[in-house]
């Protein structure tokens, strides 16, 4: 069944729609929500979406409960290869938990917070941006990681990172629905404007897991589910350019580095010459790698994992 | 007057990337005033430049007052400018959003530290603002309630209306924010419009801006008084949305007064002209904000009246 939870007039004959699909079956009180569409220029999602309605459709019958997808949050902007609110200039991810006598937008947010309070479990789903790969991996403050972080453990992905609280994003889907204890766990993975199946198939035996340990699922489940790297057993170590020009990767993503290994090269393509060098700091995982060519001073590189220090935190 | 390059970057293919600086004076770091952070702000940059202008003429009959340093950046970032983007070229990530900054972050990061590092530590920091929302304001100046504002000082602009607003979680981020955390009085001014020059209104705003510098003895400069500006709280404002979406014809503004019940605009069916709803005023009052695109969304803010 498919619900419609927002419907608000454009100026010219159509109407702003946000829908969510209601899987049920069986009698058993749990349900999960899978969301993802707020940035619509993140796609990794829709795979999710349609591979994981497509298991429970054939499979109901392992079904105890209800799972709702939510594919596009933010339907203006992925039918229009638009990161923001189209006409707003807003990122969708800023305005929560809204406002129920605000305007459109405020009003949106506010309807969909309400729609996904009470929920078992939300996962969130983005899809990086168009400039940087990510390894499949769960964003989780905190404040809230003694809760989320054995549900993380279950989603078959490669890394948990932990952050710190920012007040910035409290304006967040994810923290607003935390703090009315409504536990929700952003995945971010891939990249934007692509979809990567492997990765896509990997969550989505990740949430069946998910699901079977929350007594939501009888059915077949992947025998190897990853277990994922915790940050707070390492550092994370930022790598930005210091110069502006084209990037040449040597590394691929996902990879293991050793310290001294040449991630990618900053080029000046008028002079054939090598601006910088870029080599990694530590011994550790590449998880986050930009692909998008061109960079300025500052534009981040890559993200690494690893188990000894960062050199600049020292 | 010193014309001084604040931050510099190269770009792949561009001309490089710089922010300019206009420094007044010497001695006390007095006033910073900040123009277009955003690329469509250019009413902001246009009010920043006769900023400028006004300033270089008072330097020169020697009425920029001892003691005083006035630093104006008029433009933070014309890569977006240039190009009619609204925020960064190519990460349209959003400068005011970024503070404090991070010398070592991403390249907006780094900009808004450059920035802020030019412009902490100044008494007074005047950010020519626009709004997220596309319309028309009565001029005014914004402040946060942080506990550290100061309104009897944002009075001295002499503007209509000064307008105090609780800070939301993103505003941590922005320029105004982070001047008053670190000891600066802040002031946001709104002259009315942002992507297009309304010279009239833009005048007002830096009118006002003169009149602060002059009541605050950084420039000796008499203009008239101004307005006793009237004080109020986001919420004190009526705020009234669209019940219908369609072509929006506008037959009030901001800064008109109107009775309860004056018709204040139309929405109509774009295909066959009927009208769809009317929009009347709820109460006597003076319009603040007025939505002024020609297209309207269903419950959308068309108008913020201030109540009599
Ligand atoms: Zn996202």
């Amino acid at each position: 069944m498919i619900k419609t939870i927002i419907s608000e007039g454009l100026p010219v004959d159509e109407q702003l729609l946000i829908r969510k699909k209601v899987i049920q079956n069986g009698t058993g009180p749990k349900r999960i929500c899978i969301v993802t569409g707020t940035h619509g220029d993140e796609l990794e999602g829709q795979f999710v979406c349609y591979e994981l309605t497509r298991r429970l459709n054939e499979n109901l019958r392992f079904l105890d409960g209800t799972v709702e997808v939510y594919p596009a949050l933010n339907p203006l902007g992925v039918d229009s290869v638009t990161r923001g609110i189209p006409t707003f200039d807003l990122d969708m991810n800023r305005i929560f938990p809204g406002d129920k006598y605000g305007h459109l937008i405020e009003h949106t947010a506010y309807e969909i917070i309400q729609d996904l309070r009470g929920a078992d479990m939300v996962i969130d789903i983005h899809a990086s941006n168009i400039f940087l790969r990510e390894m499949p991996q769960a964003r989780i403050n905190v404040q809230m990681s003694k809760k989320l972080i054995p549900y993380a453990n279950l989603l078959n992905i490669d890394f948990i990172w932990i952050h710190d609280a920012a007040t910035v994003l409290e304006s967040t889907l994810a923290h607003s629905l935390n703090i009315i204890k409504t536990p929700t766990i952003v995945v971010e993975m891939g990249i934007g404007m692509r979809i990567t199946r492997d990765y896509g198939n990997r969550l989505v035996d990740g949430i069946l897991n998910m699901m079977r340990k929350m007594k939501m699922w009888s059915g077949p489940i992947s025998k190897e589910i990853s277990k994922p790297m915790l940050s707070t057993t390492g550092d994370v170590c930022f790598i930005n350019a210091d110069v502006s020009g084209i990037i040449i990767p040597s590394v691929s993503h996902s990879v293991d580095v050793k310290k001294g290994d040449l991630l990618c090269q900053i080029v000046d393509p008028f002079e054939g010459v090598i601006l910088q060098n870029i080599l990694s700091p530590v011994d550790g995982v590449v998880f986050t790698l930009r692909t998008y060519p061109v960079v300025y001073e500052g534009s981040l590189i890559a993200r690494i994992f690893s188990k000894s220090a960062c050199i600049e935190d020292l | 007057m010193k014309q001084e390059i604040l931050f510099q970057m190269k770009s792949p293919y561009r001309d490089d990337f710089k922010i300019q600086g206009f420094r007044f004076g010497e001695g006390e770091k007095s006033v910073a005033i900040v123009g277009a952070m955003r690329g469509d702000e250019i009413q902001q940059q246009f009010t920043c430049s006769q900023v400028v202008k006004n300033l270089i003429e008072l330097e020169n009959e020697g009425k920029i007052l001892p003691g005083h340093e006035i630093l104006v950046i008029p433009s933070a970032n014309h890569f977006s400018m240039n190009i009619n983007k609204r925020f960064w070229a190519m990460d349209n990530t959003d400068i005011n959003r970024m503070f404090p900054g991070y010398d070592k972050g991403e390249t907006t990061q780094r900009i808004a530290a450059a920035l802020f590092d030019e412009v902490r530590g100044f008494k007074y920091g005047i950010q020519l603002a626009s709004f997220y929302m596309p319309g028309e304001f009565i001029p005014h100046v914004r402040m946060m309630d942080t506990g550290f504002q100061n309104v009897k000082l944002a009075k001295k602009f002499g503007l209509p209306y000064v307008l105090i607003r609780k800070p939301k979680p993103y505003d941590t981020a922005v320029l105004n924010y982070n001047w008053q955390v670190f000891d600066t009085q802040a002031f946001s001014i709104y002259s009315g419009d942002t992507d297009t020059i309304n010279k009239e209104s833009a005048k007002i705003a830096w009118f006002s801006i003169l009149r602060f510098l002059n009541s605050m003895k950084i420039i000796d400069n008499k203009i008239h008084d101004g307005f006793n500006s009237c004080v109020l709280s986001d919420n004190e404002l009526e705020t009234i949305k669209s019940d219908q979406a369609g072509i929006l014809y506008n037959l009030r503004g901001a800064k008109d007064e109107v009775k309860q019940g004056d018709l204040l605009a139309k929405i109509l069916d774009p295909f066959t002209g009927a009208v769809r709803s009317e929009i009347y005023s709820p109460v006597d009052g003076t319009i603040f904000f007025a939505h002024d695109k020609p297209l309207i969304h269903q419950n959308t803010l068309m108008y913020k009246i201030v109540k009599f």
